[in-house]
């Protein structure tokens, strides 16, 4: 198995929220292979965004370290940049408005390698549109003659400029109109597949996580609870929050509808200034035993790569 | 029987040189106790139909053409005395955002108290402060939380609030316009188990608008699709999903990778949703269609009724094309 090319070791990350503190991701560990996708999936403030953004530096984590290619990384050093690239959720607000799309393109090209020319230069960003799968002629509009689709396509060019080794994308088609957001996943399938990136694809979807990655990490609280290889997780989820948040997941497949709806009503997820002690499931949890409210578990590591953060399997 | 009969509805935006027609020729019936699903992409005319039902537009929004008859008269025209009468006590409305459809310097409790007696100028305080606790009760969130602010409300319970805000006068018909959106999927599931429920015990109606049409093939009895302002297919769920007819329907089907079965490389629909001030002639689904033929671009179909669903495709000809 290849080399890691970015890992996040027990990384937390705590904000500052007047006199308390936001505990928004708790000992995470998390590694991004070549030509491999992991889909991060989570409820909104599972701390899944956050820990993007660690692995981004868009944040120093409050403890942990962040390596590439094996090395801990300080501050935040343009050759960093230079292989991970973050693309954000919403493409309309991630383009700058004023200028076209050739200067949008133009200007990480310019600022991450040494162009000689301007042929050179346009060369480069006429490759960049075709790669997304837009005709050259894309590169004379501004951001807001483009549709979602096409936008988010742009914001994906700009981010292969400089020709990265991973790309983080922060819930990159939940934005999009339904209908074009598998040609998106099919595009960074695409990428994957010719150019060998590590890819994180962070959603709140995990049938679309299943289309598009190899393997699934499940976060809750900001808190890891889960991860293997996709079909496994799908399959045969061993945390009763994976469980749960595969049973509520919509599938017309499912065929039984009355039952289906008969949810539980298991309350909220907690509040990270004030997390629940234990494990941070425990409150909302069907199994949930003595050692649960009191001790939060350790990461069980169990056959085909797969592990998990729960007392029952550690128990076994 | 049938709650809601809408019929031709025509909805323009009347500005710069030409309107923009956002709902045109929109007829489908609502039987009682029903869920219609209401399934569309940003621009199909699904918001501009919510409004339009509800009686909530606003200039630029004219309804040109097309009646909606409820209680057996036409919604359309309504005085708004009339219209005010109708309002909660038989039509209430969910909306999106249940951030924004609460006041935020009300306590909830409040906003039931004043709602029930606007519409029961018999009910005295204490006995509409008890009946909101009890409303909120329904869904799920104690008493005691009917003398706290929305703010102190998390997400998920200011959109259950708003639900049985909109409960509150036992209406028979309810609009909703995606209410768990905002939500994750494990609190849409406890909201929606909670919907069916309440609907079991009341018989309301439901109108729900989603662009999720996975959640509605699971949620709504029948589903209409819209794209460009048309209704293009409507039928049961289950017809819509094991045999859709429409090019676009099917495709839309497709464009939700499932979670079980065995997975294949889906394309979802090329293309960009039409843009409204300038549609494509014809079928507006031509241009990103993989079945159309000669025509499409000029002829737009009708829709017509085949076994327990209706389709207006050219692929299931009629007679009736309009040119």
């Amino acid at each position: 198995m290849s080399q890691p090319v970015l890992e996040a070791r027990a990384v937390s990350k705590h904000f500052a929220a007047g006199r308390s503190t936001v505990r928004a991701v708790e000992d995470a560990t998390l590694a991004l292979l070549p030509g491999r996708i992991v889909a991060l999936v989570g409820e909104s403030g599972s701390g899944k965004t956050t820990l993007a953004r660690l692995l981004a530096r868009f944040y120093a984590p409050t403890s942990g370290e962040i390596r590439l290619h094996g090395e801990a990384v300080q501050g935040k050093p343009r050759e960093y940049y230079r292989a991970v690239q973050l693309i954000f959720q919403d493409p309309f607000g991630s383009l700058n408005p004023l200028h076209r799309v050739r200067y949008n393109l133009e200007r990480a090209v310019k600022l991450h390698h040494a162009v000689r020319s301007k042929a050179d230069l346009d060369e480069k960003v006429v490759e960049l549109i075709e790669r997304v799968s837009l005709a050259e002629s894309y590169l004379d509009k501004f951001p807001h003659e483009l549709s979602g689709g096409q936008r988010q396509r742009v914001v994906i060019a700009r981010a292969l400029a400089v020709e990265p080794k991973v790309l983080l994308g922060d819930e990159p088609i939940s934005m999009l109109d339904v209908s074009i957001r598998l040609e998106m996943l099919n595009l960074l399938e695409r990428l994957r597949a010719e150019d060998g990136l590590a890819l994180l694809y962070i959603t709140h979807d995990i049938a679309s996580a299943r289309y598009l990655c190899d393997d699934i990490v499940v976060m809750y609280a900001g808190r890891m609870v889960e991860g293997g290889p996709k079909e496994d997780v799908i399959a045969d989820p061993l945390h009763p929050y994976t469980q749960l948040l595969i049973d509520s997941s919509p599938d017309p497949e499912r065929g039984d509808r009355n039952n289906l709806f008969d949810a539980e009503d298991l309350g909220e997820p907690p509040s990270l200034i004030d997390p629940p002690s234990g494990c941070r499931f425990h409150p909302r949890c069907p199994v949930a035993m003595d050692i649960c409210r009191t001790q939060a578990p350790p990461r069980t590591e169990l056959t085909d790569g797969r592990w998990t953060h729960c007392w029952l399997q550690e128990k076994k | 029987m049938s709650v809601l009969t809408v019929e031709g509805l025509t909805v323009e935006y009347v500005t710069g040189d030409r309107p923009v027609r956002a709902c045109d020729d929109v007829s489908f019936e609502l039987r009682r106790g029903e869920i219609l699903g209401v399934a569309g992409e940003s621009g199909s005319g699904k918001s501009t139909l919510i409004t339009a039902l509800t009686r909530l537009q606003r200039p630029p929004a004219v309804t040109t053409a097309g009646r909606i008859e409820f209680h057996g008269t036409d919604l359309v025209g309504l005085a708004p005395d009339q219209l005010r009468k109708l309002r909660w006590t038989s039509l209430a409305i969910v909306l999106q955002s249940a951030m924004d459809a609460l006041n935020p310097v009300m306590r909830v409790g409040a906003q039931f108290v004043d709602v029930l007696r606007t519409h029961d100028k018999t009910l005295n305080s204490k006995a509409a402060w008890a009946r909101a606790a009890e409303l909120l009760g329904m869904v799920g969130i104690s008493a005691d939380r009917v003398r706290a602010y929305p703010h102190e409300l998390s997400g998920g319970m200011r959109q259950r609030a708003s639900i049985a805000l909109a409960l509150a006068c036992g209406p028979e018909l309810v609009v909703m316009d995606e209410p768990t959106t905002a939500v994750d999927v494990v609190m849409q599931r406890q909201i929606l188990a909670q919907v069916l429920r309440l609907r079991k015990e009341l018989g309301f109606a439901v109108v729900f608008v989603t662009h999720d049409l996975s959640l509605l093939l699971e949620l709504a009895d029948r589903i209409a699709i819209m794209y460009g302002g048309r209704i293009v297919e409507i039928g049961t769920a289950e017809s819509l999903y094991t045999k859709p007819r429409h090019p676009y329907t099917r495709g839309l089907r497709d464009s939700f990778p499932p979670l079980r079965s065995e997975l294949r490389t889906l394309t979802g629909i090329p293309g960009s949703p039409p843009d409204l001030r300038d549609p494509p002639p014809g079928c507006a689904f031509h241009p990103r269609c993989p079945d159309r033929f000669d025509g499409c671009d000029q002829q737009r179909p009708g829709l017509v009724t085949i076994e327990d669903h209706a389709v207006a495709c050219r692929l299931y000809p009629s007679g009736d094309d309009q040119s």
